[in-house]
């Protein structure tokens, strides 16, 4: 064996307790940090795909970025019109059918058009906001999960019986709807109709499931009070992560404004971010933490050690050899405290994943985790570096030492 | 002979040595010495305590810098040479034995022994096993050498440190006051093994020594006084 290591070795097997005391720290450290990391990564991963699953991944509506410039301010650049009166009601998409069309053509996913409508929902004197979705269950399947969600009765049930609706888990509880239930449903215009359940589903988003009522698109034009009127066009994508692009390429080929699933939630995805630079910050922190441990285990024995290092200057071994020594012993500490903290983190990720709980936003019962070989290899590498220049110090330290002082000390 | 170096050829010159400790007030060690050391020599270095002998052999092993004046060794001027190529001249050509073993505690006799060998990195795992047995075995340690240096007496632990002196083939070997700590008995086997190792083995060693029963057997005594040489007494010549 090589001498460095050779003489590495003989002292962290000389000083097995302390090593190991070392070794514990790093591999605590390690271990919170795989977990930390699951834990985090678990849980926006699976609020992301369940946005994703149930939000379309860009949503064209009939409005626009800005306002449009009135015909006197774009032909005399000194007027200025204040107190503009919005326009009543929603324009709607122009020409849906050739749009959607046109999207088609060059869009990798699905397109489908809607009618939003804004309403309430009432039973036995209980009214409940809604939003009122009309949609083409044959399109629909292009680009929601809605048939998936599907608790009970099937899209094409909406087919079946004038004024058909679908509503959520939740908001059947709440109105003590089931199949086959008349609710009365009012528009935002005071258009009223009465609905038949065909169907309940279960998205795992409250806000869905408590607050949205799907129909066919006719039947929400005639709550809209405009025949022929189509206010949204939603997009699916092979690849929801490029929604953002999509949407900017749409923009580009449509007169309207077409918003991606990240830009709609981009204050909760702001928020991850925020969590995730927290997170790595604590993650760092307990790193940084452990490898005190071992600066203090390499100084301790450098200290011990400062004869045997006068010893072995005077006999011939370069400052550079010395050094190394001790690197390598913070070295050793770090790769075996990693590995042990592999387990350790293994371990907590099972522990936190197997406590039960429950959430007033997603109907998950469990901690969401993301096992990753990343963890691991991040919370090593960072681990490794830090006991490495633990150790570093420390070893610098010891190799600039004097043999001359220590040996005339000695005598 | 020693490496093959010619009896008589000069292995270190020291040329005006002068070493001051610096501080509010400087603290001369060592002082204008001019100084000869021959292949096959055995060369006393006496003088009361705090004359400069330990300090005189620092500088001569290079473990010390002087304030001024020169070292050479082997004929190669050490006042250029970096902290590497010190360290190498030490590893290769110098082998050191203190006043206390200073072995490594954790090591075997075996490891103590292999350690400038595995420095120096010319034998292979096998071969400088071996030659740690053999150095062993001649200093009569063969059975010790699995033990560390906790588990023998001080006249043995001073003789592996000569082992390790030898271990690659210096041909100087520079001891300091290495009966200093040993009982009359373990002095007299260190006196002798070091004798041994100048009559038989050729090498050449400079002992700095309080003893001068054991300083008069030697081929040469230097004496010190103040840091400076006061005389150097050739006793070769004087026994003949």
């Amino acid at each position: 064996m090589n001498l460095v290591c050779h003489v590495a070795f003989t002292h962290i097997r000389a000083r097995a307790r302390q090593t190991f005391v070392a070794m514990i720290g790093v591999a605590t450290g390690v271990g919170f940090s795989i977990m930390m990391a699951a834990l985090m990564e678990g849980s926006q991963e699976d609020f992301i795909r369940t946005l994703v699953n149930a939000l379309p991944h860009v949503s064209i509506t009939d409005e626009t970025r800005s306002t449009d410039p009135q015909p006197a301010e774009t032909v005399y650049r000194a007027v200025a019109i204040q107190g503009l009166k919005p326009e009543d009601g929603r324009r709607g998409i122009k020409n849906p059918a050739e749009t959607v069309a046109a999207l088609e053509g060059w869009i990798d996913g699905g397109v489908a058009p809607y009618v939003a409508v804004r309403g309430i929902v009432r039973v036995a004197g209980r009214e409940i906001g809604v939003s009122i979705l009309g949609l083409d269950p044959r399109r629909d399947r292009r680009v929601s999960n809605l048939h998936e969600q599907m608790r009970q009765g099937r899209i094409d049930d909406l087919n079946t019986a004038a004024n058909a609706i679908i509503i959520g888990s939740r908001l059947a509880e709440k109105l003590g709807a089931r199949l086959g239930s008349r609710v009365d449903v009012v528009a935002a215009n005071g258009t009223r109709m009465q609905g038949f359940v065909t169907g309940i589903f279960h998205s795992g988003v409250r806000t869905l499931d408590e607050g949205q009522v799907y129909t066919l698109m006719r039947t929400a034009q005639i709550l809209a009070g405009r025949t022929g009127y189509v206010n949204e066009i939603r997009v699916r994508i092979a690849d929801p992560m490029n929604a953002r692009e999509a949407a900017r390429r749409i923009e580009a080929r449509v007169p309207y404004k077409a918003l991606s699933w990240q830009e709609a939630n981009e204050d909760l995805l702001n928020a991850f971010q925020i969590r995730n630079f927290l997170m790595y910050t604590v993650v760092g922190a307990i790193l940084l933490v452990a490898s005190f441990g071992t600066y203090n285990i390499i100084s301790t024995i450098t200290h011990e050690k400062a004869r045997d290092i006068a010893i072995m200057k005077s006999l011939g071994l370069k400052e550079s050899m010395v050094r190394r020594i001790f690197v390598v012993e913070g070295l050793v500490i770090g790769v075996l405290g990693s590995v042990l903290g592999w387990t350790v983190g293994y371990l907590l990720c099972l522990g936190v994943g197997s406590i039960e709980f429950k959430s007033p936003f997603v109907d998950a019962s469990r901690l969401p985790l993301l096992y990753h070989w990343s963890h691991y290899a991040i919370a090593t590498t960072v681990a490794v570096l830090a006991s490495a220049v633990a150790g570093y110090f420390p070893a610098r330290k010891a190799a600039r030492l004097h043999p001359v002082e220590i040996i005339r000390g000695a005598t | 002979m020693s490496n093959g170096t010619p009896p008589g050829e000069v292995l270190i010159r020291a040329r005006g040595l002068t070493r001051i400790l610096p501080g509010t007030v400087p603290v001369t060690l060592v002082r204008n010495i001019d100084l000869e050391i021959r292949a096959g020599e055995f060369v006393a270095i006496t003088g009361p305590s705090g004359s400069g002998k330990s300090s005189l052999l620092y500088l001569l092993g290079l473990l010390d810098l002087p304030t001024s004046g020169e070292v050479t060794i082997l004929g190669r001027d050490t006042a250029e040479m970096d902290e590497d190529e010190r360290a190498r001249v030490r590893l290769a050509t110098l082998g050191f034995v203190f006043q206390f073993h200073f072995l490594l505690p954790e090591f075997s006799l075996i490891e103590n022994v292999t350690l400038p060998m595995r420095a120096l990195g010319q034998r292979t795992d096998t071969e400088m096993v071996d030659r740690a047995v053999a150095i062993l075995d001649t200093l009569g340690l063969k059975d010790h050498a699995r033990k560390r240096p906790d588990q023998l007496s001080g006249g043995q632990r001073q003789r592996v440190a000569i082992a390790r002196a030898l271990a690659n083939e210096p041909p100087v070997i520079l001891a300091d006051e290495p009966t200093g700590s040993l009982d009359s008995k373990s002095s007299q086997q260190v006196f002798d093994i070091l004798q041994a190792v100048v009559d038989e083995k050729g090498k050449t060693v400079v002992a700095v020594t309080h003893d001068l029963g054991y300083a008069a057997r030697m081929d040469r005594r230097v004496h010190l006084v103040d840091g400076a040489v006061a005389e150097i007494v050739d006793q070769r010549h004087a026994a003949a």
